[in-house]
């Protein structure tokens, strides 16, 4: 007994060099996985921003798998991402969005310089809505499949090496 | 020139700390056989020499700082022709290279004052213990050499330099570091003593008096650092709250923790040549902790709110250092402790048993804080990730630091030895009394939840508990480190009831107003006059103007939000007023567009007490070592 008390703190110490040795070794993932993912998306009932789109009812999208594009005119990353979604819109995507804490004017005028890739808009003045996603920033798109489930969070903006994977995905979630 | 001549005394340093090593074997050898007197005497000049160059090393990387010289790439990365003076010698530290340098300067130059004045201590452990500080130097040179050398040239050299982080530039922050690092590795030495006591087979009262002002000393500094550092981030952080149990903030916590468990069971293997095992174990676990601190800081595995270089190749360097030192002393510590015999032994109620019991309970606290600071990596081995907050910690930590303030009120009443229940009874009753009425009006009156109203009547009761030694005593004769004692003590009781206060009594209020209106906080009604810009030197800033009335006096209040350009961030600078009950802590957040601003309140009553207890805590330390230190010359001119 006493002998084992002896060499118990090198024991310990032996069982803590290998757990910090192996922190050191495999980094950790510091990247944030989404609680959401491989939930339905939760209820959503936005009223439209511009009168020439509609607004966002998430019992509505189902059917087909889609985009949901968490966006507002004054992010700049989102201005970096606008041609990658308008590619995915001419591969046949429907993207839908969502535009956080902004006015129909700002954003009529985003999507005049930047191109329009949405085919609904729906309006989240306080960020609740971006808050039930449990998104954190703009942009970020959601994968949301057929039945209306979320199957990826892609967090930052779209690049143009993303899209193929993008496809793929959408192409699973059907 | 100036960085070469840096880099040769860091050189020279190593070369001389390999000889120490090799005389040091040398001179214990000699010693057991009756001989080897000069090899003993070119050992402590080693030492010595070791602790100069090491020094000389770290004056010469300041001077570079000083003189701006662009040609060396750490003032490049860490410093700027135009700022102030003393955030040039600041930036010495202020990063990964100068502050390791700063640690291996501090490491020897305690080896240094070793060689220098233990005089009473035998010759064999004596040198044994200035190799065991060589070793270690050893391992932190090859670091500094082959992983973070602070010499490095840059060619060509640029105009100026890329400055220093504008938030690091507070004068508290300046001198925060190198306050740690002198408790960290002062630590080294009792590490050391260890060490050589083990090979040497000594352990005995010599070695725990030889060992005793040096924990003291560490503990001091450690104490003011950690009291320091949880100020600065209460007020800089703007978040309301004195300590987050951050992986950075407990890297300085266990270290202290193991270190009062230390300083506490040193004196009894001084005083009764008791707990001899325990000791050399507690002086081990002391450094390691202070190591271990450095390495999670350094290595970045665990996240943190205080951003540090974070590498991975430095990570894996001094890990490797970490299981040298750490494995082996433990190893050793494994094989020879076996053949140390059994120390005296006391009974359970005596002044021995309270020290066990004051040990046993921080060991616990430490452990806690140990298992809560590491077990995110254990969760990352099992694949899960998480984070460990502030509710644990509190939880599994509280009671038993409770238990903790109890058990410092009565060990100091207690006689060597054996005493008898009854005789503490009767001592305890006035301060138990004391606290039972505390506990009763806050808890029944005051309507606080049980627990702080529990903390603070045992503040209470150990408040008055801890100036008994002092009655009946002829005050001027009662020595020095009694008073320190009494002092620490207080200060432990001031602390807690400042915490307890906080926690039970402080009030916060969120709101969203507009100029012109108020919001009541505590006893205090606070209204917003204004909100306005302002600029400082490197920032700008929205400013609030606030007023807070209490009972007609009124206070102005001038809590900021500023937008530092480069590197690009936010911070709340909190306006905080501090009256003699407690503090007003205030803070402007966001405004909505539409005239209403953010405004966040605390009223916390006798906040302050917690820092002042960590201070008077630090101030019992040094009556205590500057008694000790009297008593141990006065005793070797005795001997003389």
């Amino acid at each position: 007994m006493r002998r084992l008390l002896i060499w118990a703190p090198l024991a310990l110490f032996a069982l803590v060099f290998a757990l910090v040795a192996g922190g050191l070794i495999k980094p950790a993932d510091r990247t944030i996985h989404s609680a959401m993912v491989g939930k339905p998306l939760p209820a959503l009932a936005m009223k439209p921003l511009l009168a020439t789109k509609p607004g966002i009812d998430s019992a509505a999208l189902k059917g087909k798998p889609r985009l949901l594009n968490v966006f507002a005119s004054w992010c700049i990353p989102c201005i970096a991402e606008a041609p990658q979604l308008l590619k995915l819109k001419q591969a046949g995507v429907e993207i839908d969005a969502i535009a956080v804490r902004d006015t129909p004017e700002a954003v009529q005028g985003f999507l005049q310089r930047n191109g329009d890739p949405y085919a609904r808009i729906g309006d989240d003045p306080t960020g609740k809505a971006q808050i039930a996603l449990g998104s954190s920033g703009v942009p970020e798109t959601f994968i949301v499949n057929s039945r209306g489930e979320i199957v990826d969070q892609h967090i930052g903006d779209i690049r143009a090496d993303d899209i193929p994977g993008i496809l793929a995905k959408l192409e699973a979630a059907k | 020139m100036i960085a070469e001549a840096g880099l040769a005394a860091l050189w020279l340093a190593t070369g001389f700390a390999l000889v120490q090593v090799m005389l040091a074997w040398g001179a214990a050898k000699g010693a057991l056989q009756g001989t080897g007197a000069m090899v003993m005497t070119a050992l402590r000049r080693v030492a010595v020499v070791q602790g100069m160059l090491a020094l000389a090393a770290f004056g010469l990387l300041i001077t570079l700082f000083v003189l701006s010289d662009m040609s060396v790439e750490l003032v490049v990365e860490n410093s700027h022709s135009m700022k102030p003076l003393i955030y040039k010698i600041a930036g010495a530290w202020g990063n990964h290279e100068g502050s390791m340098l700063l640690w291996v300067t501090v490491l020897a130059t305690a080896g240094a004052g070793v060689a220098l004045f233990e005089k009473r201590l035998a010759t064999a452990t004596l040198a044994a213990t200035l190799g065991a500080q060589a070793a270690i130097a050893i391992g932190f040179y090859a670091f500094l050499a082959f992983a973070s050398n602070p010499f490095v040239r840059v060619n060509p050299a640029p105009l100026d330099g890329r400055g220093l982080n504008p938030l690091l530039q507070d004068p508290g922050l300046a001198f925060h570091p190198p306050t740690l690092y002198l408790g960290y590795v002062g630590l080294s030495v009792a590490f050391s003593f260890a060490v050589g006591a083990l090979l040497m087979r000594d352990v005995g009262p010599a070695f725990a008096k030889a060992m005793r002002p040096w924990v003291l000393g560490a503990w001091i500094f450690l104490t003011i650092g950690i009291t320091a550092g949880s100020y600065w981030a209460y007020y800089e952080l703007g978040w309301g709250g004195w300590w987050f149990w951050d992986p950075v903030e407990n890297a300085s916590l266990m270290p202290w923790l193991a270190a009062t468990a230390l300083l506490h069971s040193v004196t009894v293997l001084a005083t009764r040549d008791g707990l001899r095992a325990w000791t050399v174990m507690l002086a081990v676990v002391a450094f390691s902790m202070s190591m271990i601190g450095t390495f999670l800081v350094r290595s970045g595995i665990l996240v943190s709110v205080h951003a540090f270089a974070v590498d991975p190749t430095r990570g894996g360097f001094i890990l490797a250092l970490l299981g040298i030192y750490i494995g082996g002393a433990l190893a050793l510590f494994g094989a020879r402790i076996g053949t140390v015999k059994q120390g005296a032994t006391f009974e359970l109620v005596s002044r021995e048993g309270a020290l066990v019991l004051n040990n046993l309970l921080l060991s616990v606290i430490l452990g806690v804080v140990f298992i809560g600071t590491l077990y995110p990596l254990v969760a990352q081995a099992a694949g899960v990730q998480l984070s460990i907050g502030a509710p644990f910690f509190e939880k599994a930590a509280a009671p038993v630091g409770l238990a903790l303030v109890a058990a410092t009120a009565a060990g100091p009443l207690l006689k060597w030895r054996r005493d008898q229940w009854n005789t503490l009874f009767g001592k305890l009753l006035v301060p138990v009394g004391v606290g039972g009425i505390a506990f009763a009006l806050v808890f029944a009156l005051g309507g606080a939840h049980w627990m702080p109203s529990l903390a603070l009547g045992l503040a209470a009761m150990l408040a008055v508990a801890s100036v008994i030694p002092l009655i009946r005593r002829n005050l001027r004769r009662t020595p020095l480190h009694i008073y320190g004692m009494v002092v620490a003590h207080l200060g432990i009781a001031v602390s807690i009831a400042g915490m307890a206060a906080d926690g039970a009594f402080k009030v916060e209020r969120l709101a969203a107003i507009t100029v012109g209106q108020n919001v009541t906080v505590g006893p205090y009604r606070v209204e917003l006059l204004e909100v306005r810009p302002a600029v400082g030197p490197n920032w700008s800033a929205l400013e609030a103007h606030l007023k807070a009335t209490r009972d007609g006096d009124t206070i102005d209040l001038f809590p900021q939000q500023r937008f530092f350009a480069n590197p690009p961030t936010n911070t709340n600078e909190a306006a905080i007023a501090t009256l003699l009950d407690g503090q007003l802590y205030t803070v402007i957040g966001q405004g909505d567009g539409q005239g209403r601003w953010q405004i966040r309140a605390w009223w916390k009553p006798f906040v302050t007490l917690i820092w002042a207890g960590g201070f008077l805590v630090a101030l019992g330390g040094l009556l205590s070592l500057i008694g000790r230190v009297r008593r141990e010359r006065r005793d070797a001119e005795n001997d003389a």
